[in-house]
């Protein structure tokens, strides 16, 4: 869909020697684990609840289309309108159609990371629709004229002081204001468009088969506000959010909280189950819910079918020594980070995402922290088999390694060429290793085979 | 009570010992034999296939896990320098035969007797505590990624390091973090790999250590080619099996 082709080598350069960047997206990064490692210890079964929240996972994404028809029949039935989408196109122009026919020309948005995957905003704004984002971190990325860097902190990239500069020049506010006082800039700008917009759009972090409902997390409050204010109200979930039971949601929430922000819940809660009711004082007129699948049903086919379980907490990208490395533009994906390398691929095309797979060191951590267990490296490493085209040489050299006679030369070979700094076959490899190193040592004497040799005979 | 039987391991030496390190398989023979066991070296062996497994290249990395099988089958323990190997042959290899369980089968009592050296003094010899290093050299450890998260070992090395050097031995701060080596990672991404190695260089000159050790040579020739190209030249990066022979010996090197 974006016109660039995605080049992570290339981005990862320019993003590694943004040191303003990478400061910012590891102290909050920083911040987030810390937090999340605290509520983790603060919860005593916190190891049952993963447990449990990757068993019941298995099940939903063992039958996604049964929970996505339940979800959608008690949805119509609280008096909501579903509207299935099968990719991202479709999803906009039911979007687009949505507005049009009530003739909604304003909205306010929820963060949420579905409407980044289909461009809500771009094809809202392109049918004339203006759409401003209410989430502080999405206000700031909006008025930076940005997309998120991180699926939970979309400003993670950018310190107090760039947000103050930011505000300075498109709102007109003082100089290097605090935190507090960028708040309430944010608050001041944004109350006015709350109380006149047509329409009100927000993702959904679980939707609930058995109620209809769509439950939003938030700590800004800006959600409470999005879902009864505006006549119109818009809801874009992924299929992949849809949880069985009412009963299955408190567990779920545990679990989001902390990883998400180190909280037992979130500030706000919301539960929105259809529209206003005759009699209620508050709430839209009408809500609509697209359910989307963009892939989804296909990867839940598929060997990587847990990635379809992630909460979207992002602890994968906070504790992911390559996201702290670079960021999460350098991606150039909608979902980054270790999730995203996983997700990306799957939706958008491997082909496309090719680099995604590989732009991991497979430490793990991801996996340690993921709150439903998905099994992060296991699926990079697996993917890379879908991507990668093994190079001939390489294809040889496991011929040759697995000669016990061959390998033995090669590493006599190796050894020689390294000490000599004869480069030989080795000279695209060592080309690059040597960006940022000089080529490995060889200790001086003997080799260990020689020495055995020599031992065991004397022996 | 019974004299235990002599236990008999076979070294698996790895690739980068082979070709780079002599000086840790040596240690790794040393030190085992001074606790009484006998070690043996096939020298069929090859590499264990990290290089094709984790660039998707599967294929391969089967004809190296069936040779490695190969070799290493009929040996009582097989311990080898690095927990990456390990972590290969235990967590890696079986899992490449869905679909042939005769032989996933032969792989899973494979991986249940391959260990680490330090993982195998400490689970399997049951080894204590060893006596102080001869010459202490300020030293600072990196607890890489696969011995953490790969073979789950935690604090052993530490442990060990402790007893060997008392106030000598320095934490690494942020000492779980990667190192950024990752194999193919390195020189497909080395600007990211490069930068991750320059964090934890940091660190390392943070504590002001003199020596680094890892139970992973390959994280340790990425950062040691690091702290050359940073001019960093008097660090030594060691196998900590290479500090135990030097305190079960009671000389350095
Ligand atoms: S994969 Fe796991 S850790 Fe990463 S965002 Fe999803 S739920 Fe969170």
């Amino acid at each position: 869909m974006s016109p660039i082709v995605p080049n992570f080598r290339k981005a990862s350069r320019e993003a590694v020697r943004n040191s303003q960047v990478i400061a910012a997206v590891r102290k909050t990064a920083n911040l987030l684990s810390g937090m999340m490692a605290l509520a983790v210890a603060n919860t005593p079964d916190f190891e049952a609840l993963r447990n449990y929240g990757r068993t019941r996972k298995l099940e939903i994404s063992g039958d996604l289309e049964k929970y996505a028809q339940s979800f959608a029949a008690n949805a119509q039935a609280a008096g909501a309108v579903v509207h299935r989408a099968k990719d991202a196109a479709e999803a906009a122009r039911l979007a687009i159609k949505i507005a049009a026919d009530n003739g909604a020309k304003t909205a306010v948005k929820g963060k949420s990371m579905t409407a980044e995957e289909v461009e809500l905003n771009e094809a809202l704004e392109a049918a004339g629709v203006t759409v401003t984002e209410t989430d502080l971190g999405e206000f700031i990325i909006q008025l930076a004229n940005e997309k998120p860097s991180h699926i939970m902190a979309p400003a993670i990239h950018r310190s107090r002081a760039q947000v103050a500069e930011l505000f300075t020049d498109r709102l007109g506010t003082p100089p290097d204001l605090s935190v507090e006082a960028l708040v309430a800039a944010a608050r001041k700008e944004l109350r006015e468009k709350f109380l006149a917009a047509d329409m009100g759009i927000t993702g959904g972090n679980f939707a609930i088969a058995d109620t209809g409902a769509i439950v939003l997390l938030s700590n800004e409050g800006n959600i409470r506000m999005a879902t009864t204010l505006p006549r119109i109200q818009l809801a874009v979930v992924g299929i992949d959010k849809i949880i069985p039971e009412m009963a299955d949601m408190p567990k779920f929430l545990a679990l989001l909280a902390r990883s998400a922000a180190g909280q037992t819940i979130s500030s706000y809660l919301s539960i929105v189950t259809g529209p206003r009711r005759a009699g209620e004082e508050e709430g839209p007129e009408q809500l609509h819910i697209i359910l989307l699948d963009n892939g989804r049903s296909r990867i839940a086919k598929g060997p990587y079918r847990e990635i379809l379980h992630c909460l979207h907490c992002g602890a994968c990208l906070s504790h992911c020594p390559v996201y702290r490395a670079v960021g999460g533009h350098a991606y150039q994906a909608v979902y980054p980070g270790p999730m995203g390398s996983v997700l990306s691929p799957l939706i958008s095309g491997l082909e496309i995402y090719a680099d995604l797979p590989n732009a991991c060191t497979l430490c793990g951590r991801c996996a340690e922290v993921c709150p439903v267990c998905v099994p992060l490296p296991d699926y990079l490493r697996d993917l890379r088999s879908d991507v990668n085209k093994p190079p001939l040489m390489m294809k040889m050299a496991a011929f040759g390694a697995h000669t016990p006679s061959l390998y033995r030369l090669g590493m006599i070979a190796m050894r020689q060429m390294l000490k000599k700094g004869v480069k030989g076959l080795m000279a695209p490899a060592l080309k690059e290793w040597t960006v940022c190193r000089e080529p490995p040592e060889p200790q001086a004497g003997e080799s260990f085979r020689d020495w055995w040799k020599t031992r065991s005979h004397g022996q | 009570m019974n004299m235990p039987t002599t236990r008999r391991v076979s070294l698996f030496l790895t690739c980068g010992a082979d070709a780079l390190y002599p000086s840790v398989g040596r240690a790794s023979v040393r030190v085992l034999e001074s606790y009484g066991v006998d070690v043996d070296f096939p020298e069929e062996q090859t590499c264990c296939g990290q290089p094709w497994l984790n660039t998707g290249d599967a294929k391969s990395a089967r004809i190296m896990a069936l040779h490695f099988l190969k070799v290493f089958e009929r040996s009582e323990a097989i311990v080898a320098p690095s927990s990456s190997c390990v972590d290969t042959v235990r967590n890696r290899y079986w899992p490449l035969f869905k679909g042939e369980p005769k032989l996933q089968d032969r792989f899973r009592k494979l991986a249940s007797k391959t260990y680490e050296i330090c993982e195998y003094m400490h689970r399997i010899l049951d080894i204590p505590g060893l006596p102080p290093h001869p010459e202490p050299a300020r030293t600072t450890y990196h607890s890489s990624c696969r011995t953490l998260r790969g073979i789950g070992l935690r604090g052993v090395a530490e442990n060990y390091l402790k007893q060997m050097l008392g106030d000598h031995f320095v934490p690494l701060p942020d000492a779980d973090a990667c190192c950024g080596f990752g194999g193919s990672f390195s020189v497909k991404f080395p600007e990211v790999s490069g930068k991750m190695m320059e964090d934890k260089l940091g660190n390392i000159v943070l504590t002001g250590a003199s020596t680094v050790a890892a139970l992973d040579m390959s994280c340790l020739t990425h950062l040691s080619a690091g702290a050359r190209r940073q001019n960093l030249g008097r660090l030594r990066f060691v196998h900590l099996a290479e500090l135990m022979m030097e305190a079960l010996e009671g000389k350095t090197r």
